[in-house]
């Protein structure tokens, strides 16, 4: 039983770990994880090219079932976004748009049976393979802090260097309590990041070691009894992570644009 | 699970996505979008409008219509009184002939009783006459002759 034990414990490391790269007599930052980079590359390109595919021959005509797909997807995300945001940035709807559906690609792959492509990987002579980008979070790390940085571009550009430290500096408490104000600006501003990453990563990486796990501790011909509820369920959850990540990265960087 | 470059690489694709996007999706697509809004828009006022142009024409036509029933029944019964008086004009001349035809043949027929009564008073006058004569010729006898005479003046009287 303790070799069976065993057994489990290693099938569930096996599958949380990254396939990655170390430069030789490195330390372990200087390492590139594979698989995050390459699934979530390919998926990325997949988006760009089927939009920009669409978008290239989009007309004012009856649009046919892809670019009716393409439509729907860009009119919904307008809408959010209008209803959020009432700069005139060029960025955000596109970026906002580039969120929802990279993030929802990526998380979908979590909806492919978790030993598939492991297998097949192990077939070509590479060990671990993880294909779940956002369950890594160097890649949701990756994301907020494209978006942190955004907003801190924002919020200097429309409030001016000086305008943003004063704000930190005098904001929610007024003049007499700066230590305290910068404190709770440091945070607050720090805490969109972090929760950013935090949630779609914490998500998913719950999602897929619940996968992981009934795909280890369950006999094979009851697996479906657990992995179907859990799957149907699951797209719910990875349709909403992806919108709750585009969302809170519109309204983020609308407050930027925002004086107090 | 640790922080390594990958988030510097993701980070780098993510940007280049973003621009991507940026630059070549999503112009076209809200700019065929717009131009659709705007197409919808226009149909549904040249909807609006044609519809209203409908109804002012079937009002109109209905309009038409009734002025043509109004006519045609004002028609339908001019032409009845014409022939009712027609009728009318015709029976009175019809009457009128017949009365002049029937006065005619009545006059004729007094004319022509007239007539064969003068030519029967010649004629009964003369074998009268001639029965005289015969008389007188043969014998007088009056008291027979007389008798006659008497009966013959009694008949050319009672006619």
């Amino acid at each position: 039983m303790s070799s069976g034990k065993r057994d489990t414990t290693l099938y569930i490391q096996h599958h949380l770990t990254n396939l990655s790269w170390h430069p030789a007599g490195s330390s372990s930052f200087w390492s590139l994880n594979v698989d995050t980079l390459f699934f979530s590359s390919i998926l990325g390109v997949l988006f760009c090219a089927l939009f920009y595919f669409v978008a290239r021959k989009a007309t004012a005509e009856t649009p046919g079932a892809l670019q009716n797909l393409v439509e729907v997807l860009v009119d919904f995300v307008d809408k959010q976004v209008k209803d959020t945001y009432h700069g005139r940035s060029k960025l955000i709807a596109p970026l906002a748009l580039t969120i929802f559906v990279w993030v929802f690609l990526m998380n979908f792959m979590d909806l492919i049976p978790v030993d598939l492509f492991p297998t097949l990987a192990g077939y070509l002579g590479l060990n671990d393979l993880r294909i779940v980008p956002t369950t890594d979070l160097n890649l949701t790390f990756g994301l907020s802090l494209t978006v942190f940085a955004l907003i801190l571009y924002y919020n200097i550009k429309i409030k001016g260097p000086w305008g943003y430290v004063k704000e930190l500096l005098l904001h929610p408490f007024g003049v007499w309590f700066i230590p305290i104000n910068l404190i709770l600006g440091l945070v607050h501003e720090l805490a969109k990041p972090v929760s950013l990453a935090l949630r779609l990563f914490g998500n998913l990486y719950a999602g897929e070691l619940i996968f992981i796990l009934i795909a280890a501790l369950v006999p094979w011909g009851a697996q479906w009894l657990l992995g179907a509820p859990w799957a149907i369920f699951h797209i719910l959850i990875i349709t909403l992570q992806a919108f709750i990540f585009m969302m809170l990265t519109v309204v983020y960087l609308s407050m930027a644009h925002e004086a107090h | 699970m640790n922080i390594n470059l990958t988030l510097i690489g993701q980070m780098i694709t993510f940007l280049v996505f973003v621009i991507f996007t940026m630059k070549y999706v999503w112009p076209p697509m809200t700019k065929a979008l717009r131009e659709r809004q705007k197409r919808i828009a226009e149909g549904l006022a040249d909807a609006d409008r044609g519809k209203h142009e409908l109804e002012l024409a079937q009002h109109k036509s209905m309009e038409i219509l009734r002025d043509a029933k109004l006519q045609a029944a004002k028609l339908i019964e001019d032409a009845n009184i014409r022939a009712l008086h027609l009728v009318e004009e015709s029976k009175e001349q019809a009457r009128e002939e017949s009365a002049r035809i029937l006065k005619h043949a009545q006059e004729e027929i007094v004319i022509e009783r007239s007539q064969a009564r003068e030519s029967l008073r010649q004629e009964i006058a003369g074998l009268a006459v001639m029965a005289a004569g015969k008389v007188l010729d043969n014998e007088v006898n009056e008291a027979s002759n007389s008798a006659i005479l008497d009966k013959l003046i009694a008949e050319v009287a009672s006619e």
